[in-house]
């Protein structure tokens, strides 16, 4: 039992004190992706060509394989946080509401793991 | 089970078509760029598997349906990151009168529109140049 009076309560912990977390690491994720994105991009663009070698010694590199990684976990956190607020917004039916947010917190999270494995696959092994 | 009362949700707000747009809008493109996940990790794990998988890979992410969702997910790419700028500086309580944020709307949209030609004019000259 707990000599914390209501309104006490109120003002210091009020709920459990984690109802921001969903938005915070929202907003955290934002702000990581914005330079993020933008280094994926130009470097994509600049490559002078698309082709295997020229990737994977791209992909391979101490820089570029750090920073790739940080953007597939970064990048598969974010959708999976927005992914979820737009189902729980617009799945009215409570059973598919469920099924497809815990449907899409597994897809995001194989598709990170994926990622991750393929990066330091071609950064410690030459898949040729 | 009784249904229970939920919080309230757009209907009962009075928003302006600017934010209404723009905020339904970010979604969106959100939604785009998930379907971009999924097909940058595709190319990452047929790149790990090796030269042949790559091929194969190469020859699906160059049909002319792929190129149109390349088109989708750079523009929906633009107007993200211009509006997920103005959502942060929202954050810390700046630009919410209803004046800047109709005229932020303008600057987003504009942003996005520059951001998106200036990134489909460099990948269509990187094309020309090497392949």
């Amino acid at each position: 039992m707990s000599l914390q009076s209501p309104l006490g309560k109120v003002r210091g912990l009020g709920t459990a004190g984690t109802g921001v977390h969903h938005w915070w690491v929202q907003r955290l994720t934002a702000l990581a992706l914005v330079p993020l994105a933008v280094w994926l991009l130009v470097s994509l663009l600049a490559l002078p060509a698309l082709d295997f070698v020229t990737l994977v010694s791209w992909v391979g590199g101490t820089w570029t394989a750090s920073l790739l990684t940080l953007f597939v976990l970064t990048t598969s956190w974010h959708s999976s946080l927005g992914v979820q607020v737009i189902l729980e917004d617009y799945v009215h039916d409570q059973g598919l509401k469920t099924t497809s947010l815990v449907l899409s917190g597994f897809v995001h999270a194989v598709l990170a793991v994926l990622g991750v494995f393929a990066i330091l696959r071609i950064a410690f092994g030459s898949p040729l | 089970m009784r249904t229970r009362p939920l919080s309230p949700h757009w209907t009962i707000y009075r928003m302006s078509r600017y934010s209404m747009l723009t905020s339904f809008a970010n979604r969106a493109a959100g939604l785009v760029m998930s379907a971009g996940l999924l097909v940058f990790i595709y190319w990452l794990i047929s790149l790990a598997r090796g030269v042949r998988a790559y091929s194969h890979a190469q020859q699906l992410l160059a049909s002319g349906v792929a190129k149109l969702f390349y088109v989708a997910v750079i523009a929906a790419f633009s107007y993200h990151l211009a509006a997920g700028i103005r959502h942060l500086i929202w954050d810390t309580g700046r630009g919410l009168e209803k004046a800047q944020s109709q005229r932020s709307a303008w600057l987003v949209v504009i942003a996005a529109i520059l951001l998106a030609l200036l990134c489909g004019w460099w990948a269509f000259r990187a094309r020309e140049a090497g392949g």
